[in-house]
This record gives structure tokens, C-alpha cells and sequence, in this order.
């Protein structure tokens, strides 16, 4: 007899507006106690088929069959009473409520009983996989994984049985992932469906049974996880053999171009992020910044941008590369360091909140960056046109026109918009904020493809990452941050993952000198 | 003399109160309905249409009865509000137009609308006179418990209102409690905080959106009918409806979006928005006549006070609703 799947797919169709389609014909089965890899390059419809399971998206065409009977999921509440629950990538959390009462959301008071009988039952819903809670705790004093632990926790109370996460790892340190991944596992010996929609193919084959692979909206296959391995995953995602080994070329005419020193940094609540930092970056190389998630790369970047106000006694200076002359950074505005004649560019890691304006289209993107040029009161339109088109072309962005909100891109094709655009401002220096940050693959390849150019042409580029193995293999000397402090910087060529891992990990002493390797100008 | 400042105070208070708690329910779904001034000016126009309508009309001074005379007033400005609530549910919720420009469209409306028909209802008495009273209706309205008047300064100051301004502050308590403690309030900030988590969880957001905004537009207009039968004693005039509504838009912001605060907080706009007149009425001191607009301005410059002194201390509960203002559209990526 054949066994009954928990989901099954069938020729399950999708398209937003008349152009893009996301799901083209999709047929596929998730057995009842697995874990189910989802793995797709980006745009290749994951998020959207399961979107369809979970009542957020209805689709167009194909039926969805939940323990072997046809479904109609018309809504978020018709996926819940049929067990399917889904932990979106934005959590879908009310951030003012606390734990309890994100549980509450929604529910019918008949089935949950009052508040006591709520926190008894999911007490014993984390005694029972290993989760731990503070359901007084308001969502917007929580950090990431404990929000992802109340949202998973949350489905588990709504008696879900088949389980969708939506890149659950992207924001983990790795040591909250093995956790995930122990709590998976048991959800998984208590007979649970779990379907893992991830990018990270190391991750796909420690935690998954099987894998199901799409690529552009299409079905490619469904493999076992220990027969796969990350060259034939990444063949089956991407179609053509994609070259793993990312392109290195030497530093020739290093030239300092930008000198931090004892640069200090205090958030809101007068805490240091940036704890007397110095380096330089020289001109023709990439440096890697290194280190957990929040230990200042981000107000590093935005110090050198002229978005963070620092501290007195530190310094950033500007090494022209003409004239050599040195102008200080610190304490102008944007378009001061702009009229100095530095040309930065700055690939921020909230694309669409700093990066570029989400309703506006390609070409208005691309005037952000040149509304000032010209000498007449209106602005002149057909150059960023011409620019938006050129970077459509040549970044491959798929998008139904240029004159299409740069939001409703995906990801991958938003950062392509935008590295596109910083890049044709012909920089001296380019910051890049995760740049590869959810984008497929190919996407990433183009991307440290673009920062290679700008290196050659001798820009000082900045890479700040997240993938040591990419930041190892990218990056000429890579420095690494830990609690604010630099640590260390290393040489990417001879420097290992151990290296790195242990100088993001452990804070070196004060007063004990980092080790630092640097370059000595070459004329 | 204090007692028979506070009652005046209380007869504008009410229907501050009335429009504030309507504008609070609605402003929990996440719509910022900006026309509540004209919501009101519609409550108050319909009641006094249904008032008149029943004086003049559908009976006589002999077959008249105080049960009718309440309940067709209240009725019509219930309706009128209702409708009012629907356009705006209609144009926000389910057309996604902006809900300030709508708000705004629906103040303008509501205004003109009253100002016509008002003018209308004058002319059909054939009186010549200028403007036209419901007098049975009001009078039922503004009856008080027959003791009150024996009580002195505490009579003056609490029992010598009609039902409705009683009803006003039930109604916010029970707002409160209804925000505060139950399921389904809950459910309904949950909408005003996030409509997408909302929706995720189950909640029909849009169900949750039309009848918040209509409730609370049906609350909101009862202030309307409030300053036509008491405070206004049933003559029909709109010049002073409109700012009220104004008044009851600030008061929201003023008191934090609770319900609650909104009763002390209706009492004290109400205080101050008549000062100049209680002052130069009793000759106490002698008042330029530039100083009486300037006095009038205090209630807005305590919301922008306290508007300040929100965004300084910065705390997430006395913020407006997340997605306040914000249209929701389910397969919005």
C-alpha cells in the first residue's frame, strides 16, 4: 500500500501580474515525521509555493491535497485548522504584546480556556521539545532567536503538524542554529512534517531527511539527503555548473586610501559599539570585516559614511589618491564629505531602508544618487533612465520594466539595482554591508564578481560578511571586529576558519596589541 | 461658582468624549479616520432630522410620547453615523484610498451636508424665523433625575446631566475594558499594531477594520446628537460641531489612545475650551478680546505638549498604533 504523503502538491501554478511567475506546475510530496529541505536560488518561487500552504497566497492554478484530501486554503485560519503552520522570515509578531498574548492572537477563547490554562499549555509545549519562554517578556525587548522560539512555540499551540520555516538560520549565531536544529529534530520524532525553506547547503544536509530542489518557479527533483552532496545540490539548483572558487587577484599599487584611528562610537544608551578602532584600507584591495552579528560593523560603515557621530579623538582620514592630501572624515554630513570630493560608495545592509526608496522606480533610484548634477531647476531624467536600463542589462535584473517599484523585485534583484548604482558612481571607496545577505548563488557570484572590478580599478573596497568561507576566499586581509573591539586582522590568503572563528569569539585583553597585519605603501 | 463652571464644561466634555472613544476604536484597527468632525456634524444633523421629523410630522403635542421622542433621534443619528463609518470603511478597507485624504473628504462632507440640510429644515416650518428648535425632544434629553436640583453643589456637578452624558462615560469604561481585557479587543489592536501578523494568526482583518471604524463612527456621532439636544438645547446650529470634532481628533492623542484617560481628559478640553467665555461671563476679570482665541487654543497646545513629551520618553505603549494610517492588502509583497 501505498504510504499517504502529509502535503502533497499538484501542478501548482503562480504568477503575479502577467509577467513574473513564481510557481509553474509544481508536483511534489512531503512525507508525514521528515524534515523536508526547500532549496532554491533566490526568485525561484519557495517562499511563494509555501505561501500557498500556508493561506497567504491563493493559487492559480492545481490543487493542494493535505493528508491525501483535496484542500481549499482560502486564508492564514483555514492553514491553521488543518495543521499547517508557517514561521515566516519577518516574524508575524505584534511587537507590543507580550509572549502570551501573540499566543492568544486570534484564537477562540472556547478552545484556549483563560490565561492560566494558556501558559500551562505551553509550558508544557516547551517542556516537551525543549524550548524556553518568557511569556511576560514583551516582543520588542526580545532578541531574534527568542522571537523565532515564541513563533515556532505559538504554531506548536495551534496544534500545528506540518511546520514551515522560512530561512530559519539567516539570523542565528551558530550556536543558537544547533539549538534549532536539536528542537527540529525532536518535533520530528514526535511525528511532525517539517519543510525548511534555506539557502545554506551545509545546513540542508545536517538537518534535512530529504531535499526538494526549484529553480525558476519549476520542480527540478526530490532527492535523500545522504546521497546528495553541496556540488550536486548546488548542480540541480542552479541548472549549469556554477564555479565554486571565487576569482582573487593580487593587490598591486596599494596606496593607504582611507586611516581609522582610535575611532570610538557610543549608541543611544552610551554604550560603546565601536571601542578605539583603527585601520586603514588601501586603495586595490578588498578588506573583510569580520565578526558576530552587531559588533559594530554597522556603525563602523556609517562612521565613514558620515551617518554615525563618533567620539572626540577619533579620526578618519581621506587619502586622496592624486593629490595625497589628507581631510578628515569625522563630523561632516554626507554632502560635506561628498563636496570634499570623496567619492564613497555604500552598499548598506538594509537595502530597502537605506539603500534605496522601496515605491520608487529603477530610474528614480538611480537619481538619488545625481539629482544635484546639472545646473537646471529641473531634474534630468534620461541619464539615470539610460543608467537603469544599463544596469538592467548588464546585472541580468529580472523585473517586469524599470519603471516597477524597486519592492516588488526580490531580493537578489534589489541588490543588484543597487550595487549597480553605487558602482557607476565610479567610487575611491566602496562599503559593502552583507552584500550577499539571502541572495541566491549566481546572484552572489555577480555581486563578488562586481566588487573584484571595482578592486582592480583600485578602489578600496570594504566587505563586510557574515560567510567566513566567502570572506576567506574574497577578501585580501580581513579584520575582525568582537564586541566593538578590533581583534585582529588577518591575511586572507594564509589565514584559516579557525583563525577567524576564535577572534570573533574571544576578546582580546586591553592593552594587549591586536595582531595586525598590514601593507607597507607601494609608491 | 466652580460647580456651574464644571457643569459647562462637561456639557461640551461629553460630546468630546463621544467622539474621542469612537475615534480610539477606530484608531485601533489601524484607520485614522479624520473625519469625525463631519461624522459628528452628521450624528447631530440626523437626530435633529429624526426629532423634527417626529414633532412636526408624525405627531402632535397630544399624541406625543417621551419614548419616541428619545428613540427616533436616536435612531436617525445612529444611521447617519453608520453610514458615514461604511463610506469610510468602503473607501479605506476595501478600495485602499489614502485615509487622510478620505478622512479629511468626509469632514467636508459631513459639514456641508449638516449646514444644507439644517438651512432646509428651517424653511419647511414656514416660521420665517431663523433658525428652529426640537423642543419636546430636547427637553426628554436633557431631563435629569427630579432630586438633582436639591443637592446643591454635588447635584450641580454630577447628576445634573441627561441620560446621554452617562451613557458617554459607560460607554468609554466599558471601551476600556473591552480594549483592555477581552479576546476580541485583543484581536483588534493586534489589527491597528499589525494587520499582517493579525491576518497570519487568523483574525479577519477586514471584518475587524469595518466594524471598529463603523462602531466607532456611530459612538463618534452620538457626540453630535449630545450638543443638539443639551448643550445646544435643541436649536440647530453646525458653526460649533465642526471644531468640536477637531477637538476630539486632539483629545485621542492626548490621552494616549485609552479610554479611560479619555474621561478625565474630555472634561479638562472641555474646561478649557470654555474658559474665556466662564471668565468674561463673570466679570472676574476683564478680557481683551484678543486674549479669547488664544484661550481657545490651550486644548492644542497640551496635545502638542503632550505629543512631545511622548516622543521623548519613548515609550512603545503610549505610541499611536503601528500601522496607523496604513491600508492592508494581503498579497502585498
Amino acid at each position: 500500500m501505498e504510504k499517504i504523503p502529509a502535503v502533497r502538491f499538484e501542478h501548482i501554478t503562480k504568477a503575479f501580474g502577467s509577467k513574473v511567475v513564481a510557481n509553474k506546475d509544481v508536483t511534489m510530496d512531503i512525507e508525514k515525521g521528515e524534515i523536508m529541505a526547500l532549496l532554491g536560488e533566490n526568485g525561484s518561487g519557495k517562499t511563494t509555493l509555501m505561501n500557498m500552504l500556508s493561506g497567504i497566497y491563493r493559487q492559480d492554478e492545481g490543487q493542494i491535497y493535505i493528508n491525501g484530501e483535496e484542500v481549499h486554503i482560502n486564508s492564514p485560519k483555514d492553514a491553521y485548522d488543518l495543521g499547517v503552520g508557517m514561521i515566516h522570515q519577518h516574524f508575524k509578531l505584534v511587537d507590543l504584546f507580550n509572549a502570551a498574548e501573540n499566543i492568544a492572537l486570534g484564537m477562540d477563547k472556547k478552545v484556549t480556556g483563560n490565561a492560566k490554562k494558556i501558559e500551562k499549555d505551553v509550558r508544557e509545549i516547551c517542556d516537551r521539545y525543549g524550548f524556553e519562554l518568557d511569556l511576560k517578556k514583551k516582543v520588542y525587548n526580545m532578541s531574534v532567536s527568542e522571537k523565532q522560539v515564541l513563533e515556532i512555540v505559538k504554531t506548536l499551540y495551534r496544534g500545528a503538524s506540518i511546520l514551515i520555516l522560512d530561512e530559519p538560520t539567516a539570523v542565528l549565531t551558530p550556536q543558537e542554529t544547533d539549538k534549532l536544529f536539536s528542537v527540529l529534530r525532536n518535533m520530528k520524532a514526535d511525528g511532525k512534517s517539517i519543510i525548511i525553506i534555506t539557502h545554506k547547503l551545509n545546513e540542508v544536509l545536517a538537518i534535512s531527511d530529504r531535499v526538494a530542489i526549484l529553480r525558476k518557479g519549476e520542480y527540478i527533483d526530490t532527492v535523500l539527503t545522504k546521497e546528495a552532496s553541496v556540488q550536486s545540490l548546488t548542480d540541480m539548483m542552479v541548472g549549469a555548473k556554477v564555479e565554486l572558487d571565487i576569482e582573487r587577484p593580487d593587490v598591486k599599487h596599494k596606496t593607504r586610501r582611507l586611516s581609522i584611528n582610535h575611532l570610538t562610537i557610543l549608541d543611544k544608551y552610551g554604550v560603546k559599539v565601536i571601542d578605539d578602532v583603527s585601520l586603514d584600507a588601501y586603495s586595490g584591495e578588498i578588506l573583510g570585516i569580520a565578526g558576530i552579528s552587531g559588533s559594530g560593523q554597522k556603525q563602523l560603515l556609517e562612521a565613514v559614511a558620515g551617518l554615525q557621530p563618533a567620539e572626540k579623538d577619533s579620526s578618519i582620514k581621506y587619502i586622496d589618491p592624486e593629490t595625497r592630501e589628507e581631510s578628515q572624515l569625522i563630523g561632516k554630513s554626507v554632502s560635506e564629505i561628498k563636496k570634499l570630493g570623496v567619492s564613497l560608495a555604500f552598499v548598506p545592509e538594509d537595502r530597502l531602508g537605506m539603500g534605496l526608496v522601496g515605491n520608487m522606480d529603477m530610474t528614480d533610484n538611480m537619481m538619488l544618487r545625481s539629482y544635484k548634477n546639472g545646473h537646471n531647476i529641473f531634474t534630468d531624467r534620461k541619464t539615470p533612465h539610460d543608467l537603469a536600463e544599463k544596469v538592467k542589462e548588464e546585472l541580468e535584473v529580472v523585473t517586469p520594466g524599470i519603471s516597477t517599484p524597486v519592492r516588488k523585485l526580490s531580493g537578489g534583484n534589489v541588490q543588484k539595482v543597487l550595487v549597480g548604482r553605487e558602482i557607476a558612481t565610479e567610487p575611491t571607496v566602496m562599503m559593502a554591508a552583507y552584500a550577499v545577505r539571502g541572495l541566491d548563488i549566481n546572484t552572489s557570484y555577480t555581486i563578488y564578481r562586481l566588487l573584484n572590478e571595482q578592486k582592480k580599478k583600485g578602489v578600496a573596497v570594504i566587505y563586510v560578511g557574515e560567510d567566513l568561507d566567502v570572506l576567506l576566499a574574497l577578501c585580501d586581509r580581513i579584520a575582525v571586529l568582537c564586541g566593538g573591539r578590533l581583534n585582529g586582522i588577518l591575511d586572507g590568503r594564509t589565514a584559516t576558519k579557525e583563525e577567524v572563528g576564535y577572534l570573533m569569539t574571544k576578546l582580546i585583553d586591553y592593552g594587549q596589541e591586536a595582531e595586525t597585519y598590514d601593507y607597507h605603501e607601494e609608491a | 461658582m466652580f460647580a456651574t463652571f464644571f457643569h459647562r464644561a462637561v456639557l461640551t466634555a461629553i460630546s468630546l468624549l463621544f467622539g474621542c472613544t469612537g475615534e480610539i476604536i477606530t484608531e485601533k484597527s489601524g484607520n485614522l479616520n479624520l473625519g469625525v468632525p463631519g461624522v459628528m456634524c452628521v450624528g447631530g444633523i440626523s437626530g435633529f432630522t429624526g426629532a423634527f421629523l417626529y414633532e412636526f410630522f408624525w405627531s402632535t403635542p397630544e399624541t406625543a410620547n417621551w419614548f419616541l421622542a428619545i428613540m427616533i433621534p436616536l435612531i436617525f443619528c445612529l444611521l447617519g453615523s453608520l453610514i458615514m463609518g461604511l463610506i469610510y470603511s468602503f473607501l479605506t478597507t476595501t478600495l485602499r484610498a489614502n485615509q487622510n485624504v478620505t478622512g479629511l473628504a468626509l469632514t467636508i462632507l459631513g459639514a456641508g451636508l449638516s449646514d444644507f440640510l439644517g438651512g432646509y429644515l428651517v424653511k419647511q416650518t414656514n416660521s420665517g424665523g431663523a433658525f428652529v428648535s426640537i423642543s419636546l425632544s430636547s427637553k426628554y434629553y436633557m431631563a435629569t433625575l427630579p432630586f438633582a436640583n436639591d443637592l446643591g453643589w454635588f447635584g450641580e456637578m454630577f447628576l445634573s446631566y441627561g441620560f446621554l452624558a452617562y451613557v458617554a462615560i459607560i460607554i468609554a469604561v466599558i471601551a476600556a475594558i473591552f480594549l483592555k481585557r477581552t479576546r476580541t479587543g485583543l484581536n483588534l489592536r493586534a489589527v491597528g499594531e499589525n494587520p499582517a501578523t493579525a491576518d497570519a494568526n487568523g483574525i479577519n482583518v477586514i471584518k475587524y477594520k469595518y466594524f471598529a471604524t463603523c462602531i466607532g463612527c456611530m459612538i463618534s456621532g452620538l457626540g453630535g446628537l449630545f450638543y443638539v439636544m443639551n448643550k445646544a438645547s435643541g436649536v440647530w446650529s453646525s458653526d460649533n460641531l465642526e471644531p468640536l470634532g477637531w477637538l476630539a481628533v486632539a483629545l485621542v492623542i492626548f490621552t494616549v489612545w485609552k479610554p479611560n484617560l479619555a474621561i478625565p481628559g474630555a472634561i479638562i478640553f472641555g474646561g478649557l475650551s470654555i474658559l474665556s467665555y466662564h471668565i468674561s461671563a463673570n466679570n472676574a476679570i476683564s478680557l481683551p478680546l484678543e486674549a479669547k482665541p488664544l484661550l481657545e487654543m490651550t486644548p492644542y497646545i497640551v496635545t502638542v505638549v503632550v505629543l512631545i513629551f511622548n516622543s521623548l520618553r519613548k515609550k512603545r505603549e503610549s505610541q499611536p498604533p503601528e500601522a496607523l494610517g496604513l491600508a492592508y492588502f494581503r498579497e502585498d509583497r
